[in-house]
């Protein structure tokens, strides 16, 4: 597929802030099934922006703005030539080894609904591969996946006890669960193209998971929607949990409230009705 | 320098300086408590409230309005922003987080202050708070010689300007409250209380002999408006608190080589305090010139701390 | 238990009539200095220590409860034989850690040889993967270690824990000879003591030596400390002074363009060594923990790009770890190439099943410790321990043996030490300091003593009844003498 993404946030600030700092990791780089043909980020105001690549190996950019900012916005846009490898990941840039996954962290950490989850599932049984399609069905069936990003940033347990969330919160029990079990699971940040044309704007990115499975590899599950990432996904930024692959993660200097609004918009490139 | 220090220098000498003054003002006031019959030493103690800004705050704690209870609140309350011991506090909290730009000396100087009052719940009888107030002007003379003794680089400006401000403001502020004394009419004005009033006055800035080596005649009420107004000579005058502010933003921007707002805002003032006479000052009404000294003064004292990047 | 048996550093072995002759000089100034004497200058120190206001807060109590490190009077002495052997271990041993961190953050040779286990390292809390990659400058990650050490016999040094993040205590060595050279300065003239007080400049030296730009003492460097309620603020403010360089906050500090800027008078000047003494979790809420204010947005950053050096780098965690340390002699051949001069105390992993149950079995003879614990808490002593926390912990052993290290409960060295009932022995441990640069590694001649002033007592922590010593280093010239 020919996937157009378009990704607009807008920042608006109450009172004008000294200084914003933000840390963007919103570039895709290619791999196996995931070709970027054009890729670019915009900011509508005087900044500076500087690319390199994290430990995860995310391409990262420091986003440096001087005050009075009062407000920001940022747009990206890319075409990306996607093709369905059943969620298999390769050649992907990876520069850990999996074992760097196996931690539990502060938002994965296990807890006794976790556990209990588990423990349900202890039945099934077959093959890794299959143990992990069940885990992600089990997520999946534990509550409908909200359309908006939660506000707040929750742990597993929190999740888990309040019985909701969004796809962010989802791949968390799902890695959490995947870590518990004994393989290791990533974080990932990417787009989702929807066929149904009511989803064309949606207000977040969409969020899954990544599990090591012996034999296999990296192979993405989205519990969010009980499948394995197809041509429809476009895989961005990757690390342990949200807090390390958070397409931005933000300071300011300044007082006030922040006020955001974030616009994603995935859709088919024109050239793909040409053809 | 970065700017956080040079703001907590700043402070520092703001807070030792009020320290300070309200140390000399309660010496003063016991002074002048002891000199008259109630209720003229009732009135004492009541404008030693006014004078320290701290009137409206002694208000609302409901206590009685007896010398003990304000000379309490004056030294040592902590809910009075104002007291010494909160001033002692502030300026030691500045000072531990820019102990490097201070001089031992100095920083001792000060974290002796702060000891001495440290667990004192009460100042006792009006000898006992003598005696204390005696031993905190002992400490913060030994922080101005520590100063003395500090090379005479920025901190030592920064300090020295902060204490400069505050005595600005605290000697106009002084004058304020007392102007009813020193305006020469009336009926009442010029008997024995109010000598000993004036004398107060001039206790607080430790002008007595100053008066008595500028002056030839006996203490006049004008001449003591213009001794703590205009009298270069006198270190706690307003002109000469002026030109130690523009001294020390001199210095400052010598060593950084920039000058601002502050810098004109303070030629500006002390230009108009050399030209003007004691006399234009009473025609144009004490009060109303002072009230404009002091608006004047804050808003030099805005333009330091945007001058130097402080906020 | 170990005190009626332990090693004397300045009386020898217990029940030996010669003791160690090179310090009799020490040995007659404690007996001809009245106790009352001693006592009368050890306070004195304390004063002058509570004057300058080297104190630290106790948290959770009033700013009024700022305390002193109780500080002894009795020197501790070391001979310059046994500096120079415990020199040569030192530098071996922060060679080696300065090794496996550029190997960890880097290539990871060491996990795919397989000298120790991948997972211990890769999935340890203390690894921080996002710096995977990161080349500070000059290749030195952990510029400032303090490595403990305690001694069981005359020649029998052991290394206890390295401390490869912010090691504190300096300013303890530093104050403490200078209440010594001020209130026994008789002891400096009978006994030829190197000086210490060149550590501002070796440090200064090493945080230039790193200077992304170069610049060499042109190289702006700043001192970064969470501020003056932490508890170590005295030493930093002292270490800043003693350097000349600034004591800044994290509001002082603005990150643009990938660069370290801070915020002046005159406007922003660009910083390239920053001597950090934050903990990695609060030092960029970008990157660590999001709801830091100690921290500065976007200095991991300016440190991945390589325009600023941070002393010591993010990440140093891993290379200190208890469960990593029961490794360090097979990092230090690894990296060395020849067996580690000071040897490790024995360690059992409680993670091995065989270790597990061989700490079980011997509770009672054992210290027990967290992995990840510090400060003398999360810690069992097991020939003092009571039945009822011999119990807890089994149970916690059995719940989380993987949290949990144990080692033989060692005949610490004892110094003569002035306490309520005169002159006795107490327990010691040794926190040297070394340095490594651009230029290398240097040690200061010194280090930091702490003292167990309880009788009997194995914990030197200053949060559980610790004092420190002054600890001499005898030049060559006494050896001859």
């Amino acid at each position: 597929m020919r996937l157009l993404i378009q990704h607009e946030t807008e920042y608006h600030y109450t009172e004008p802030q000294a200084r914003v700092v933000q840390l963007l990791r919103m570039t895709p780089s290619s791999h196996i099934g995931q070709n970027i043909v054009d890729w670019r980020i915009d900011v509508d105001c005087d900044a500076r922006l500087k690319q390199s690549t994290d430990g995860f190996g995310n391409i990262v950019s420091m986003l440096y703005l001087a005050g009075p900012v009062e407000r920001i916005g940022l747009r990206v846009t890319g075409e990306v030539l996607t093709e369905d490898r059943a969620g298999a990941v390769s050649g992907a840039i990876d520069p850990l080894p999996p074992a760097v996954y196996r931690r539990a962290t502060e938002l994965t950490g296990p807890c006794e609904a976790l556990l209990d989850l588990l423990r349900d599932h202890e039945g099934a049984k077959g093959d890794a591969l299959s143990r992990i399609h069940g885990l992600n069905s089990a997520v999946c069936r534990l509550f409908p996946c909200k359309e908006h990003r939660s506000t707040d940033v929750r742990s597993v347990g929190e999740v888990l006890e309040a019985r909701s969330g969004c796809s962010m919160d989802m791949a968390h029990v799902l890695i959490a669960a995947a870590r518990a079990d004994g393989f290791p699971a990533r974080f990932v940040t990417g787009y989702i193209y929807r066929e149904d044309p009511d989803c064309g704007h949606r207000e977040a990115p969409h969020f899954w998971a990544e599990i090591d499975v012996p034999e296999y590899g990296w192979i993405g599950f989205d519990p969010a929607n009980d499948m394995c990432p197809n041509d429809h996904y476009v895989r961005v930024a990757q690390g342990l949990d949200f807090r390390d692959a958070a397409p931005i993660s933000g300071a300011r200097v300044g007082g006030g409230h922040e006020v955001l609004a974030i616009g994603v918009d995935v859709s088919l490139s024109q050239e793909q009705y040409q053809a | 320098m970065l700017s956080r220090t040079a703001n907590s220098l700043y402070w520092i000498g703001r807070y030792v300086e009020r320290a300070e003054f309200t140390a000399r003002l309660i010496e003063a006031t016991i002074r002048l408590d002891a000199l008259s019959a109630r209720p003229a030493g009732q009135g004492a103690w009541d404008s030693a409230l006014l004078v320290a800004a701290a009137d409206y705050d002694f208000g609302l704690t409901g206590e009685t309005r007896s010398p003990l209870a304000i000379s309490r609140y004056l030294t040592l309350a902590a809910a009075n922003p104002n007291s010494i011991r909160s001033c002692l506090d502030a300026a030691r909290s500045n000072a531990k987080s820019v102990r490097t730009a201070l001089s031992r000396d100095a920083w001792e100087a000060i974290n002796r202050a702060w000891l001495g009052l440290r667990g004192r719940a009460s100042t006792g009888g009006s000898q006992t708070t003598l005696s204390l107030v005696e031993q905190i002007r002992a400490e913060t003379r030994g922080f101005e010689g520590a100063l003395h003794r500090m090379l005479r680089n920025e901190a030592y400006s920064f300090l020295g300007l902060g204490a400069a401000m505050e005595r600005a403001d605290n000697t106009a502020r002084l004058i304020d409250v007392k102007y009813h004394l020193l305006l020469p009419e009336g009926e009442k004005v010029g008997g024995l209380i109010d000598r000993d009033q004036w004398t107060t006055i001039l206790h607080t800035v430790s002008a007595n002999t100053a008066y008595r080596w500028l002056y030839s005649e006996g203490l006049k009420p004008w001449l003591v408006a213009e001794l703590l107004c205009l009298k270069p000579e006198l270190p706690r005058s307003l002109i000469a608190s002026s030109e130690e502010v523009i001294m020390h933003l001199n210095a400052i921007g010598k060593r950084t080589g920039l000058q601002g707002e502050a810098d004109r805002l303070s030629r500006l003032r002390h230009n108009a305090l050399e030209r003007t006479t004691i006399d234009a000052i009473f025609a144009q009404g004490l009060h109303e010139w002072l009230t404009g000294f002091i608006y004047e003064n804050t808003r030099i004292h805005q333009a330091i701390g945007q001058q130097f990047r402080f906020g | 238990m170990a005190g009626a048996d332990a090693f004397d550093e300045i009386r020898g072995k217990p029940g030996d009539p010669v003791g160690r002759p090179e310090f009799a000089q020490l040995l007659d100034w404690m007996e001809t200095t009245p106790p009352a004497e001693l006592d009368r200058r050890q306070k004195a120190a304390e004063a002058a220590f509570r004057q300058l206001g080297i104190t630290f807060a106790v948290y959770g109590e009033e700013e009024s409860a700022e305390r002193i490190i109780p500080f002894d009077i009795v020197p501790r002495i070391f001979t310059a034989r046994e500096w120079a052997s415990l020199s040569e271990g030192l530098v071996q041993r922060v060679e080696a850690i300065n090794a496996f961190l550029a190997d960890i953050y880097g290539p990871r040779r060491i996990l795919a040889d397989g000298v120790l286990p991948e997972e211990l390292v890769l999935a340890n809390p203390q690894f921080r993967p996002v710096l995977a990659g990161a080349k500070p400058p000059h290749g030195v990650f952990a510029h400032i270690c303090g490595i403990d050490l305690v001694r069981t016999g005359p020649d029998e040094f052991w290394v206890l824990e390295d401390n490869a993040r912010t090691p504190s205590g300096v300013s303890y060595m530093l104050e403490n000879r200078e209440a010594m050279l001020r209130l026994c300065p008789e002891l400096f003239e009978q006994f030829d003591v190197a000086p210490i007080d060149s550590y501002p400049d070796a440090l200064l030296e090493t945080l230039q030596s790193v200077s992304p730009r170069g610049r060499g003492a042109d190289a702006t460097c700043v001192l970064l400390t969470p501020g003056h309620f932490n508890s170590a603020f005295y030493e930093h403010s002292f270490l800043a002074d003693s350097m000349g360089i600034e004591l800044v906050e994290a509001a002082d500090l603005e990150v643009d363009d990938d660069k370290v800027w801070m915020r002046t008078i005159e406007g922003r000047v660009q910083v390239d060594v920053i001597y950090r003494r934050i903990d990695d979790d609060y030092l960029d809420p970008l990157v660590f923990r999001p709801d830091s204010l100690l921290g500065v947005p976007g200095i991991v950053a300016a440190y991945m790009a390589g325009n600023v050096a941070l002393v010591n780098a993010p990440g140093t965690g891993i290379a200190d770890d208890k469960a990593i340390y029961s490794y360090m002699p097979e990092i230090v051949k690894y990296y060395s190439g020849g067996d580690a001069k000071l040897p490790n105390v024995e360690t059992y992993r409680c993670r091995e099943p065989q270790a597990l149950r061989y700490t079980l079995d011997n509770l009672d003879k054992l210290v027990v410790k967290l992995v990840d614990g510090s400060g003398g808490y999360g810690m069992l002593v097991g020939p003092t321990a009571t039945r009822a926390q011999i119990e807890e912990f089994r149970a916690a052993l059995i719940a989380e043996p993987h949290r949990y290290i144990a080692q033989p409960t060692l005949a610490l060295s004892t110094v003569p030490t002035l306490t309520e009932k005169g002159i006795a022995p107490r327990h010691v441990d040794f926190r040297p300091f070394v340095l490594s640069g651009g230029k290398g590694v240097t040690i200061t001649p010194g280090g930091l003593t702490r003292v167990a002033l309880r009788e009997g007592s194995l914990v030197v922590n200053s949060s559980q009844g610790g004092g420190t010593k002054d600890s001499l280093i005898l030049t060559g010239q006494e050896e001859r003498a």
